[in-house]
């Protein structure tokens, strides 16, 4: 039950900190980013850790996290390569550059490659319009943008990961 | 009183105390706006946007903020550009309003256009199909055609459990939010919320067990569409197939309005049968509501187990004879000289049953026992809540105390109001020997140790020192109303006395008797037990010598010997034993002569509540063949004794109840009828305004006066504490606490209710367990009061540290204080 | 324009530090206003600068902020930097690259107002971004503009930012608020408003990043010389992203009032491929679909010229440009998508309209609708004006209706033959 706290407790008295004690519940979402931090989705046992912490119901942290398009309660690759293909980035070529991202993972949109490491999502505007094509990486707790992007480039930064990755597994 | 409102709404003058909602003056001007997600009973939120009317304003100069005249003199309206919802706009004064001109009806139509395009317009097999809000608004204002590529339609699921109780068909689904809304608002038990968001959204729970609330049932009456279905209802009837018979709930306190849907079917034999319980509309008892074992545990009526016919022992055993036969039999006993007569009698009874019962008792010089481990009655018709109260009115200024009581567990109405009262700024002072869920709304928690009942309200009343006790009695002392509701949470007869007293005492110095929001509220285990109290019946201290020394023994409505092991033997001394029941049960067994009794659901009478309104029922069911109400029995052996008892009817014992006793001059039924025209208003010809919750056409009771109302002089005793003495006894200290959904007799039949059950354990702290070596799960068997249980350990760290605690009713004879013998029992090793 | 007012990294490298800042005048404006002004004079520079909200509506900053009542406490204030409208990516810049100037911006509104406590929501997909922000927070800390008793006097302030997690809705102000309190990104019902039932429950300010960025030299410089620039009704500088089918996007500050024709051809570089313009989207997504003629081109881009001579307002001046090989339709299929996607749920005519707007517009890209289908997508659009909950409702439907007035040939090139 202890789980998230145990591993976090000084970041989540920090996050708790943040608010006012009535406005406890507004940790919900940053302990929900806490408790996707590891997998790049929320374990199920997770909500009712995040609930007793934020003083809610089971039923609501679900509820939040459904919500947002960020939080995941689906596993899947560890890394989401999240492609723009709102008009402004789809202008500059974003749903042909989506396409042979897929291509060049040898998947379809939606899907993970068969190492569990991506999965490539077409989403909505994020605020990158004049860098487009662009997608931003969410995994490992984190969330990066990749600005001014050809597959030639994307395909560097995907080789690299794997690397990393590779390199991880040795040590 | 509010300031008043004139505005005009369609052309008619309305006039509304200021605040009111466009959406409620127009319903007080008898136009309905069609609603979906706007509920009397919540909090405005606007979102189905169905409610859209045009709204103009009176014009006022910006400098000297006189009205602006038009040329005709009338005043200047101007009308928003966008049309507004009416079910969050309050009126202002002057204000103009059209609900049913172009701009409006055309918002009607195409919010309706907007929701059938996601509806699957399964009408035909759905449950709500003809009290549908969805139907009867598209009927009104939809549009005749779907414009919608039926292809591209939502094929979701249509059978979701949310528990067990409680099922979802997501395509029906509307997305109003009231489900949501109730369960979060109204009840504060947040089980169930939206998923995901646009389109997508849908109900669901991630709680566990799911939609386990014992207010649930509710989201089904509120739900506009055929989405929320009990499993009791789902799939069982068409809404105008249905009868409705008015009645109230029988198994607790509070005493709830509702209706049975009743129907005639082939599928049962072609008997008349209950489908549904639902709620009637009392907004001074259970407003639109009804808690689950209301609206669930009626199944007892349809039980097989039944008794039908008079029994008679012969030769040992009990053989069915004639109703002559059985009369003639207690008829010879009563007839005998000398004979010591004792009544014992249950509060499930109603008035006239129980008034008859002390007739013939007192004609026999008789003793008339209540069958109860909770005193006070004579207290509360004394100084019970005063006529005119009403717990919807209470809120600042008013101070109310629960003690020794799990209000939630109990009388869950009640636990709703008294919530409700706090939330309106009524000061709350909890006392009670373990956490309730009631204490979330606490200004004042107070925590004693069993046992400590009276001396807490004792120090209550005091106030010395400075803790939490000195400061709620400074709040108390204080309020312009005071009100006490004690319970029997881990009490017994002699401590619910010494409990009793001390809060009429906290009442009497304070002064808070004999007007209307204050005075002193029994929560008894039982519908009837005020009633009981009024005939003239009291609770026996001792009541096993009572019985034993008993020629006869007339037992109604009361089972002692399936309770209590002592009073079974007690009773095996009993000369001569009359049982009046439902059921073959333990006391019957040993009975000389059982009479069967109707249920209530299947009989008239009245039945007074805790507040001690009197409120009537019908029979709902046909008689079943065979047994008569209790009233009519005893009237027909009062007549062979001589007397002249009445069992015609229950309407003529309560004419002869309101002359002989006091309190109930006014009562009558033709009085009871009487219905007054409440707020919100609601009606089964528009269902959608408040959900299927009935109208109530059928009376909504008549709350007694008390002692002190009627300024009579009181006679309440010595109302000094008496230190109870602890009787030293070796072995765990257990006490009994009351569960909403046990094993009683009324409710064990409803099996849909199995899975809510009280769990069949003792639970102790995990210090006490220490103490005796236990750990939870381990199987213990209990010895008290002479004989043994096998009970299951559950250990729970917010339990009191110095006893153990049991469910009444619930398989283990505990119905007050007891020091049981606990061994562990080691499972035979597998050979 | 030579030198920059709110991008002003753009002159200044490493102004994102506060020793670089603070070198160029920076705090200068937050110091003067705790030690020597009074918070309603704050307030009345603002008002008189004639700064209006860029987030958007363009409601004026300095009534806004006296919005607050002085009877109910505590007051708090939120920064919006939820950016999330297709086509702006304005307050990201000021946030990544003149961190500062938006903090002090947000510090002098908390002043104002006499908030004590401030929250920064950022779009959760502005990670990294709140990281960086939090550690520039705590160099204020540790400078001694941020905590308790700020420069020694009694005034105290604390700012947090918080994550949002990926909702275009959230940038709705009740939506937002909503967000932070831990609840679904729903918008509330107005009134009350949030300047006097807000966060908590009390009077809460809440900012567009831009806005605040521009305080600092309002109060620094005065409200006249912020009012040389701009228009009478529009003064001041404002962001314009800049984007679609132009050579150099990005962003562009420049006084209110500059023509499209500027803001494209000069500073866009024109059409990409030289090719001919066709339409213009002034508000993101959210905006009217205005045919790029002449009196369009030659319109001033301020919040009253859009609005009186274009029928389209101004908006976050989010400026898309659409040019002769853009398809309506598809464009129509593309926005309607994202608001289909965006929709809250809570009211009927958005969760519903735009998933039947979506719907109708897959069937035209499929080339499988009919001449009645246009119509219809039309109508359905128009159903929905006037009667949603909150704005986005409303803004799904801008481009479809122009869209289908003014290019309906595009449309029709999709129905079944």
């Amino acid at each position: 039950m202890n789980k998230l706290y145990n591993k976090y407790e000084e970041e989540i008295q920090g996050i708790l900190a943040r608010y006012p004690a009535e406005g406890k519940r507004s940790a919900v979402m940053p302990l929900l980013f806490l408790a996707q931090r590891e997998t790049g989705s929320i374990p199920p046992d997770a909500l009712a850790e995040i609930a007793e912490i934020a003083g809610m119901s089971e039923t609501d942290v679900a509820a939040v996290m459904g919500f947002y398009t960020l939080f995941h309660a689906e596993p899947a690759g560890r890394y989401r390569i999240q492609i723009c293909t709102d008009l402004p980035c789809a202008l500059r070529g974003s749903e042909g550059y989506l396409k042979q991202v897929c291509e060049y993972l040898g998947i379809q949109e939606g899907e993970t490659t068969s190492d569990g490491l991506f999965t490539v999502e077409a989403v909505k505007c994020l605020a990158a319009c004049h860098r487009a094509p662009m997608f931003q990486l969410q995994g490992d707790g984190e969330i990066k943008y990749y600005e001014d992007q050809n597959v030639e480039i994307t395909m560097q930064v995907i080789e690299e990961i794997r690397r990393k990755v590779a390199a991880e597994k040795e040590a | 009183m509010a300031e008043m409102v004139t505005l005009k709404i369609d052309q008619k003058t309305v006039v509304v105390p200021a605040g009111t909602l466009i959406v409620e003056a127009a319903r007080k001007a008898g136009i309905n706006i069609p609603v979906f997600c706007y509920h009397p009973k919540m909090e405005p939120v606007g979102m189905c946007r169905m409610c859209l009317v045009e709204v103009g304003y009176p014009q006022r100069d910006r400098t000297t903020g006189e009205l602006i005249k038009n040329e005709d003199g009338t005043t200047k309206i101007v009308f928003s550009p966008k049309l507004e919802t009416s079910c969050t706009t309050p009126v202002v004064a002057g204000m103009e309003v059209k609900t049913n001109s172009e701009k409006a009806n055309e918002a009607h139509k195409s919010m309706l256009e907007f929701i059938l395009t996601s509806h699957p317009l399964d009408c035909p097999i759905c449950d709500k199909g003809g009290e549908c809000a969805l139907q009867d608004l598209t009927l009104l204002h939809g549009p005749g055609k779907s414009r919608f590529i039926y292809e591209d339609k939502k094929r979701l699921a249509k059978d979701m459990p949310l528990g067990e109780l409680i099922i979802l068909d997501r395509e029906r689904c509307i997305q109003c939010g009231l489900c949501v809304r109730f369960q979060h608002e109204v009840v504060d038990d947040p089980v169930i919320n939206f998923y995901q968001r646009g389109r997508s959204l849908e109900i669901q729970t991630h709680s566990e067990p799911g939609f386990d609330s014992i207010f649930s049932g509710n989201t089904t009456d509120i739900c506009p569409v055929g989405a929320l279905t009990t499993v009791d209802f789902r799939f069982a009837a068409r809404p105008w197939e249905m009868e409705r018979s008015a009645s109230i709930c029988a198994h607790c306190v509070v005493g709830c309005n509702m209706v049975y849907n009743i129907r005639r079917e082939a599928k049962s034999g072609g008997k008349t049968v209950i489908k549904r319980a639902m709620p009637r509309q009392n907004e001074h008892v259970n407003e639109l509501w009804l808690c689950d074992k209301g609206r669930l545990g009626y199944h007892y009526v349809d039980s097989a187990e039944r008794l039908t016919q008079p029994l008679l022992r012969k030769e040992d055993k009990l053989v069915p004879v004639s109703w002559e036969e059985a009369y003639q039999r207690v008829e010879d006993r009563l007839r005998a000289e000398q004979v010591r007569l004792v009544t014992l009698a249950g509060g499930r009874l109603t008035n006239e049953d129980l008034f008859n019962y002390q007739q013939l008792t007192q004609s026999q010089n008789g003793k008339a026992v209540l069958y109860s481990q909770m005193a006070g009655g004579d207290l509360t018709a004394q100084i019970g809540l005063g006529k005119g109260s009403n717990f919807s009115d209470m809120g600042k200024g008013t101070t109310i105390v629960v003690v020794a009581c799990d209000l939630h567990e109990e009388a869950p109405l009640w636990w709703l109001r008294v919530k409700q009262a706090a939330e309106r700024g009524a000061n709350l002072i909890v006392v009670n020997a373990r956490p309730t869920r009631l204490e979330k709304y606490a200004s004042h928690v107070i925590r004693y140790e069993y046992g400590q009942e009276a001396s807490t309200m004792n120090a209550l009343l005091d106030g010395d020192g400075k803790g939490e006790i000195a400061q709620a009695a400074k709040v108390f002392a204080e309020a312009e109303n005071g009100l006490v509701l004690y319970g029997s949470d881990g009490l017994g007869l002699v401590g619910s006395e010494q409990l009793a007293k001390t809060c009429a005492k906290l009442l009497v110095e304070r002064g808070f008797y004999g007007k209307p929001n204050n005075g002193l509220l029994a929560v008894w285990d039982k519908p009837n037990m005020q009633g009981a109290w009024d005939m003239g019946f009291h609770p026996d201290r001792t009541l096993k010598g009572t019985l034993r020394e008993a020629d006869v023994a007339i037992i109604a409505a009361a089972d002692p010997a399936g309770d209590s092991p002592i009073l079974a033997q007690a009773l095996e001394e009993t000369d001569f034993v009359v049982v009046f029941e439902m059921f073959l049960t333990e006391t019957a067994k040993l009975a000389d002569v059982v009479f069967p009794v109707q249920a209530q659901i299947e009989r008239e009478g009245t039945y007074t509540s805790g507040e001690r309104r009197v409120q009537r029922f019908s029979n709902v069911l046909p008689t079943l063949e065979g047994p008569k109400p209790d009233y009519e029995i005893v009237a027909s052996l009062g007549r062979l004794m001589g007397l002249a008892t009445e069992g015609r009817s229950p309407v003529l014992v309560m004419n002869k109840i309101n002359e002989k006793v006091k309190g109930y001059e006014e009562i009558s039924y033709t009085r009871l009828a009487e219905h007054i025209e409440q707020w919100p208003i609601i009606s089964r010809k528009d269902s959608y305004y408040a959900g299927t919750s009935y109208q109530n056409e059928f009376g909504i009771g008549i709350q007694l006066s008390s002692s002190a109302d009627r300024g009579e002089e009181l006679s309440l005793g010595t109302l000094i504490l008496v230190d109870l003495q602890e009787v030293v006894a070796t072995g765990m200290k257990v006490v009994p606490v009351t569960a909403l959904y046990d094993r009683g007799q009324l409710l064990q039949p409803s099996q849909l209710l199995d899975q809510r059950r009280a769990p069949q354990v003792i639970t102790m702290h995990p210090a006490l367990a220490e103490k005796y070596q236990l750990q939870d799960g381990d199987r213990v068997k209990l010895q008290v009061a002479g004989c043994e249980v096998v009970s299951t350990v559950k250990l729970d760290g917010n339990a009191p540290q110095g006893v153990a605690l049991v469910t009444r009713s619930n398989g283990v004879p505990i119905s007050s204080p007891v020091f049981v013998q606990i061994q562990r029992l080691v499972l035979e090793p597998e050979a | 324009m030579e030198k920059h007012i709110l991008l002003r990294h753009r002159d200044i490298p490493g102004i994102d530090e506060l020793s670089v800042y603070q070198a160029n005048d920076g705090m200068l404006a937050f110091e003067k206003a705790v030690k020597s002004m009074q918070p309603a004079d704050v307030t009345l520079d603002v008002k008189n600068s004639g700064l209006r909200g860029r987030g958007g509506a363009g409601f004026p900053t300095g009534i806004k902020w006296g919005f607050l009542p002085n009877n109910s406490w505590p007051h708090y204030v939120v920064a919006n930097a939820d950016e999330s409208e297709p086509g702006t990516f304005k307050d990201r810049e000021i946030m990544e690259s003149n961190p500062f100037q938006f903090l002090e911006g947000l510090m002098l509104a908390c002043y104002a107002v006499q908030a004590n406590q401030a929250y920064v929501y950022l779009r959760g997909e502005f990670w990294q971004l709140a990281a960086f922000l939090d550690a520039k927070i705590k160099d204020l800390e540790a400078a001694g503009y941020l905590g308790d008793k700020i420069l020694g006097t009694e005034y105290s302030l604390k700012i947090n930012t918080h994550l949002g997690a990926g909702a275009y809705i959230c940038g709705e102000e009740t939506a937002l608020l909503e967000s932070i309190e831990g609840k679904l990104g729903q918008p509330r019902l107005r009134p009350p408003f949030p300047a006097v039932v807000g966060l908590y429950g009390k009077p809460t300010l809440i900012n567009n990043v831009e806005t605040l960025a521009n305080v600092p030299m309002i109060i620094q410089k005065g409200p006249d010389w912020y009012r040389g620039f701009g228009t009478e009704q529009s003064p001041g500088v404002k962001i314009f992203s800049l984007s679609g089918c132009v050579k150099k996007p990005g962003n562009y500050e420049l006084p209110l009032g500059v023509t499209y024709q500027e803001l494209i051809f000069e500073h866009g570089g024109g059409i990409v491929n030289d090719n001919k313009i066709k339409a213009v989207m002034s508000a993101g997504a959210s905006s009217d679909i205005v045919i790029a003629d002449d009196f369009c081109m030659q319109t001033p881009l301020a919040y009253e010229t859009c609005t009186e001579r274009l029928k389209a307002p101004l908006g976050s001046a989010s400026v898309i440009v659409l040019d002769e090989n853009v398809d309506m339709a598809w464009l129509v299929s593309k926005t309607v998508n994202f608001f289909k996607h965006e929709s809250c749920g809570k009211c009927t005519p958005c969760r519903e309209g735009t998933f039947w707007m979506d719907s109708l517009t897959k069937h035209m890209m499929a080339n499988e609708s009919s001449s009645e289908d246009i119509d219809l997508l039309r109508n359905v659009a128009v159903q929905m004006q006037g009667k949603c909950l909150c704005a986005l409702g409303e803004f799904s439907t801008m481009a479809v209706v122009t869209a289908v007035d003014r290019f309906r040939a595009d449309f029709e090139t999709h129905v079944r033959s």
